[in-house]
């Protein structure tokens, strides 16, 4: 339906609806963390900086003359070799898949000994990776004064001074 | 926003409920599912709603913009100076087994929730300030315009 639609404010809340959708995907295969992350970012704050983006620039795509066909056909393609993709790997939740094998049993194990914490999750993201997580957090700040320094009004500030 | 009268009663009743939640996902976050990436998000979310149906000018009253942009510094600073902190006592960079050399389980405890709440107020502060920036250049709208 997307496809077809001009008016953007549809288009956004579709794909805020779409997240909250895949946020209980997520619920379903016990990732209750990303799925979190999902609801709050994706169908909530993106889609708010969305609107906010709409309300600076247009409500309405412009016509365009261009076939939409060639595009969607290249979509499906690649939506069928993604699924021709995932034969292989192993099923859902199966206890021999290399995720459940080698590291992940490991950590399972020597958390609760270490930490004393219960959830895995949270131990692995914040002591046993803590350096990774240190270099997210300094993309997040890094990808916020990004925006500041683009959107906020230089001259403004000048005059200020 | 003038004549929403039932959105503006729900959203002050609501902001308290998420904040709550958020604080909640963020001190609760080694024992369940949630974080400081998520909290953050959620309370960052609260104080968005609450911009969007009380007008900008209500929210940075609350939150001014010198505050969201220097706090999401802050939260960063906090970590890293937990990773300084355990080289300065003689551990590994961000070991925190040095908040509690005794009781290394009980270091190890403490620094993820010292760390977890840098990477919260990094994160709602970040949301924040980008929310700020998207809102101030947006030209004051009329309802029926959307």
């Amino acid at each position: 339906m997307a496809l077809t639609l001009n008016h953007l404010f549809a288009v956004i809340m579709l794909s805020g609806a779409f997240s909250l959708v895949s946020a209980m995907l997520f619920v379903v295969m016990d990732a209750v963390d990303v799925a979190f992350t999902e609801a709050a970012v994706g169908a909530g704050i993106s889609t708010v900086l969305m609107l906010s983006t709409m309300a600076l620039t247009v409500r309405v795509q412009k016509k365009t003359k261009r076939q939409i066909i060639f595009p969607v056909l290249v979509v499906f393609l690649v939506g069928i070799l993604l699924i021709y993709g995932t034969l292989d790997m192993p099923s859902f939740g199966s206890f021999d898949s290399p995720a459940q094998m080698h590291l992940g049993s490991k950590y399972l194990q020597i958390t609760y000994k270490d930490m004393g914490i219960p959830n895995v999750v949270t131990a692995i993201l914040a002591s046993y990776r803590g350096y990774d997580t240190l270099g997210e957090t300094v993309v997040v700040l890094t990808a916020g004064l990004g925006v500041i320094l683009l959107l906020s009004d230089l001259k403004k500030r000048k005059n200020r001074d | 926003m003038k004549h929403h009268l039932i959105l503006k009663v729900i959203t002050k009743f609501m902001v308290g409920v998420i904040i709550l939640f958020g604080l909640y996902v963020q001190f609760h976050g080694d024992y369940s599912p949630g974080g400081g990436f998520q909290a953050g998000v959620i309370i960052a979310a609260a104080f968005i709603l609450y911009g969007i149906v009380m007008g900008l000018e209500t929210v940075q009253k609350v939150v001014p913009i010198w505050i969201a942009q220097k706090g999401a510094a802050i939260g960063v600073l906090l970590y890293a100076l937990t990773g300084v902190f355990s080289v300065v006592f003689g551990y590994e960079f961000l070991n925190y087994a040095a908040i509690s050399p005794e009781h290394p389980k009980h270091g190890q405890h403490y620094g993820i929730i010292i760390v977890e709440l840098g990477v919260g107020i990094t994160v709602s502060f970040v949301m924040i300030a980008i929310y700020y920036s998207f809102a101030d250049r947006t030209p004051r709208l009329d309802d029926n315009e959307w």
